[in-house]
């Protein structure tokens, strides 16, 4: 399933024997049951055993390794916390995982300056956990932050439900230092806002590892806003719940968070966590404000009668922090709640212009009467990112695989209406040939002449993020047999 | 409106197979930025218009050479704006040349910067191809974003035909007060304030006042103005188009114009010269002749970099120096997008 680029093949002691020269033995992991849970991240329906785990804990080490790897062909994968969901940090058989874990220091946190320095394997939350004491956060906040790390958010250029308001990865992100394939040590970005020349953050931030590895970052923080309060609203469709999100923003308004479920994701939510969501509504509006109290209390007002007009079926305001966690409780537990009522699901990540929602919903409901499995919707109503959730049963034979095919459609669907087929996911292993379905060959060509310049021997990642010609030709020969 | 995206990529494919350069201009009101290059003009003012505007989704695609101006003018109808409010040079600048200098207003720090807001890009490289990366939608992670890849690119990598941006409400309400004070204090007061969850949009310290800008909901402004300090007095709203247009005295003349982009609190070195601070201190103008050495070296201590961003010798470097594994990393990066090196060749660096 992972393809390794005309890598040698080695020998995992006689390989291991080579980094002990720049490592420490309890920094190579070689033995089968120690390496297994670095098999997959969490897609884990891509495996693989890679030769050796690496447990760098120097900007140095992961120098010296790029080297050798450089020097022995041998492919090279980066891994965070392994809380991806495309498989980006799927091991290559023939190759080393890097694991960054060890790399978990936060350097320095410069309150005046707004600015922290981190070492790649720090948590999402625990940046903002160090930066509360001044009053500060790091905004950046998906629904993993709990566990995911901050040099994986640069590598799937992470969003979060607060997005719409303060930004992805990329917009957070000031600087960081990148340990590039052939072992150079590069700065890129600084303390300023920008630098000179190309902008190497916005290629790093989202390129999925296959640049470079990223060694240290330095992020914006952002003050803690006064006041924030949630307006949670049930509609009786889909398309009323979308048109009140449109009102909302042509009335001047951009909401901290918005966010859309579905009849479907809302009773499994519901079931999961009580958060007092109405179960008779085909659609919820989750829809925070933050600001000075003064500013808050004005637009709540002015969402709940907008909300209104279009037919809120139910309107509830959060009244304190404890409410206000409660009804975001529910929308962030939504996945592992609809886990509970399915043997599995799969979690898609395709992004829609958001006045397409009701169509799109449409044609998702026909492709789940046809396919025979039943989706759930949670949609970043700001920011068009819609993550249908497909349930199946693995331990039925040909469910897997019928729910892989349905989630193409759904892609090819979202890149139809004019969106994309991963808003912060990635394409990992994972979505490879849709990414035929999102660009020509040309498109495709410049991205292999960048990932050229940068990792001449395609060391770094591979078989991710980008397919190879090889690849894309072999997807076209799939596709013409279905059709013939 | 006009389309000549098919004579534009012709012009680029006929260049790529004769090798001849060619020089990107559409308003010509940035010709100052950059190195001086050669090579025939490609002229792209004539692809202009509006696209696409989406108000509801905040999302706007224009053509390259539209007039800042113009897109301006359709968004007021629906009290949108362009968030980083970028200088218009006489109503003579358009999108293209904006996101290629990566220009952008004094709201910068705060609302985000045309890269920022850059969704995404057509553009012709230089093998004469037509592409699109990006698209309206704010999270895309399929592919290296080459969207953004294109802000302060100077025009090097590609002919930009299309781009789309995310837009912002234009706030209801904008006050500007200001304060006597030297530049130290006014560091210091800069960076104490954007510590505080305020609607900033502007933070400047010249002729020896620091002027603030709040903007945002009716209340959220009064409340504000509460809070900056008693000392503060209603200020001149129009000192903020004045920076952002550069139409100050402190631009005029001749004398080296001098960029610093650093951290927002760093010191404050060679007082006695001629300094303009904007971003809440992470952008300072300097103007006069200095060694570019000299002022790196400066630059480099105050953790960022400097450019010589107009006037003086424009044969040379007027950019930053890099390390020379980044340069090779930008050498190569120019190559694949450009490797007969046609396109706005050596204007941002020589060879770039």
């Amino acid at each position: 399933m992972n393809a390794s680029v005309n890598s040698p093949i080695y020998d995992a002691s006689a390989l291991a024997t080579r980094f002990r020269e720049i490592l420490r033995s309890d920094q190579i992991i070689v033995d089968a049951e120690s390496k297994r849970p670095y098999e997959c991240d969490a897609l884990p329906v891509y495996k693989a055993m890679p030769l050796l785990v690496l447990a760098p804990e120097t900007t140095q080490q992961i120098q010296a390794i790029n080297r050798l790897c450089n020097e022995l062909k041998l492919p090279v994968v980066a891994r965070g916390a392994g809380t991806g969901l495309s498989a980006g940090a799927l091991p290559d058989k023939n190759g080393v995982l890097v694991s960054l874990a060890r790399l978990c220091k936060i350097i320095e946190i410069d309150p005046e300056a707004r600015i922290a320095r981190v070492q790649p394997g720090v948590r999402n939350l625990a940046i903002t956990e160090a930066a509360e004491e001044y009053g500060l956060y790091y905004a950046p906040d998906p629904s993993s932050q709990i566990a995911c790390s901050i040099g994986g958010n640069i590598a799937e250029n992470s969003g979060g439900v607060h997005c719409l308001k303060y930004g992805l990865t990329v917009h957070n992100v000031l600087g960081m230092e990148v340990v590039t394939a052939d072992g150079e040590i590069l700065q890129v970005g600084g303390c300023g806002l920008d630098t000179a020349g190309y902008d190497f953050n916005a290629l790093f931030i989202g390129s999925e590892g296959l640049l470079g590895i990223v060694t240290e970052v330095r992020v914006k923080l952002l003050p803690i806003p006064e006041h924030a309060r949630v307006v949670m609203a049930g509609f009786a469709s889909v398309l009323s719940a979308g048109d009140a999100v449109s009102a909302v923003i042509a009335a001047g308004i951009i909401p901290a968070g918005l966010e859309m479920m579905d009849g479907f994701a809302i009773q499994a939510a519901e079931d999961f966590v009580s958060a007092g969501y109405p179960r008779d509504a085909s659609a919820l509006l989750l829809c925070e404000v933050d600001g000075s109290e003064n500013e808050v209390l004005e637009h709540v007002e002015h969402i709940e009668k907008i909300f209104h007009e279009f037919g809120a079926t139910s309107c509830r305001v959060s009244r304190d922090e404890e409410e206000r966690a409660l009804l975001w409780k529910g929308r962030k537990s939504a996945f592992p709640a609809v886990g509970r009522i399915s043997p599995d699901y799969y979690c898609m990540d395709g992004t829609i212009p958001r006045r397409k929602i009701g169509t799109v919903l449409e044609a998702i409901h026909r492709l789940s009467d046809q396919y025979g499995l039943r989706i759930a919707n949670v949609f970043h109503a700001g920011d068009g990112n819609l993550h249908p959730l497909i349930l199946f049963d693995a331990s039925v034979p040909g469910e897997l695989h019928t729910a892989e095919a349905l989630g193409g459609k759904i892609l090819e669907l979202c890149v139809e209406v004019g969106g994309s087929i991963t808003g912060e996911h990635g394409v990992g292993a994972e979505k490879l040939r849709y990414m035929l379905t999102q660009f020509n060959d040309a498109e495709l060509a410049q991205f292999y002449a960048i990932k050229d310049a940068f990792d001449p021997s395609g060391m770094l990642n591979p078989g991710k993020g980008i397919p190879t010609l090889r690849q894309c030709q072999e997807y076209r020969s799939i596709d013409a047999s279905i059709r013939t | 409106m006009g389309d000549i995206a098919d004579e534009l990529e012709a012009t680029v494919r006929a260049a790529a197979a004769s090798g001849k350069k060619l020089s990107i201009v559409a308003g010509g009101s940035k010709s100052f930025v950059g190195r001086n290059v050669s090579g025939e003009r490609l002229d792209v003012s004539g692809h202009c218009g509006i696209l696409d505007y989406q108000p509801a989704e905040l999302v706007l695609t224009v053509r390259a050479g539209t007039k800042l101006t113009e897109i301006a003018q359709c968004l007021e109808e629906r009290q949108q704006m362009l968030p980083f409010e970028p200088p218009d040079f006489d109503g003579k600048a358009t999108i293209g040349g904006t996101l290629a200098c990566d220009m952008s207003g004094p709201a910068r720090p705060w609302r985000g910067s045309v890269r920022d807001v850059t969704l995404g890009v057509t553009l012709i490289n230089g093998r004469g191809q037509r592409l699109r990366f990006g698209g309206q939608v704010l999270k895309n992670v399929a592919g290296y974003d080459v969207s953004r890849l294109q802000a302060g690119a100077m025009g090097t990598l590609g002919v930009m035909t299309e781009i789309t941006l995310r837009l912002l409400p234009t706030p209801a309400a904008t006050a500007t007060v200001f304060c006597e004070m030297d530049s130290r204090a006014a560091i210091k007061r800069m960076n104490e304030l954007a510590r505080l969850p305020l609607p900033i949009s502007g933070a400047a310290w010249l002729g020896g006042s620091l002027y603030l800008r709040l903007e945002g909901a009716e209340r959220a402004v009064t409340g504000a103005l509460g809070k900056v300090g008693p000392e503060f007095q209603p200020g001149d709203e129009s000192i903020w188009m004045r920076i952002r247009e550069q139409s100050l005295t402190f631009f005029e003349g001749n004398a080296s114009l001098w960029r610093f982009s650093v951290a927002s609190n760093a010191g404050h070195r060679i007082e006695d010269q001629s300094w303009l601070f904007d971003w809440g201190g992470a952008q300072r103008w300097l103007r006069g002749e200095f060694e570019m050495k000299y002022l790196e070296s400066l630059a480099n201590d105050l953790g960022g970099q400097v450019s010589l961003y107009r006037h003086g010798d424009r044969a040379g470097e007027v950019f930053h120096t890099q390390a020379p594994a980044m340069r090779n990393l930008q050498l190569r990066l120019k190559n694949s997008f450009d490797p007969h090196g046609i396109l706005n060749a050596g204007r941002m660096y020589h060879g770039i």
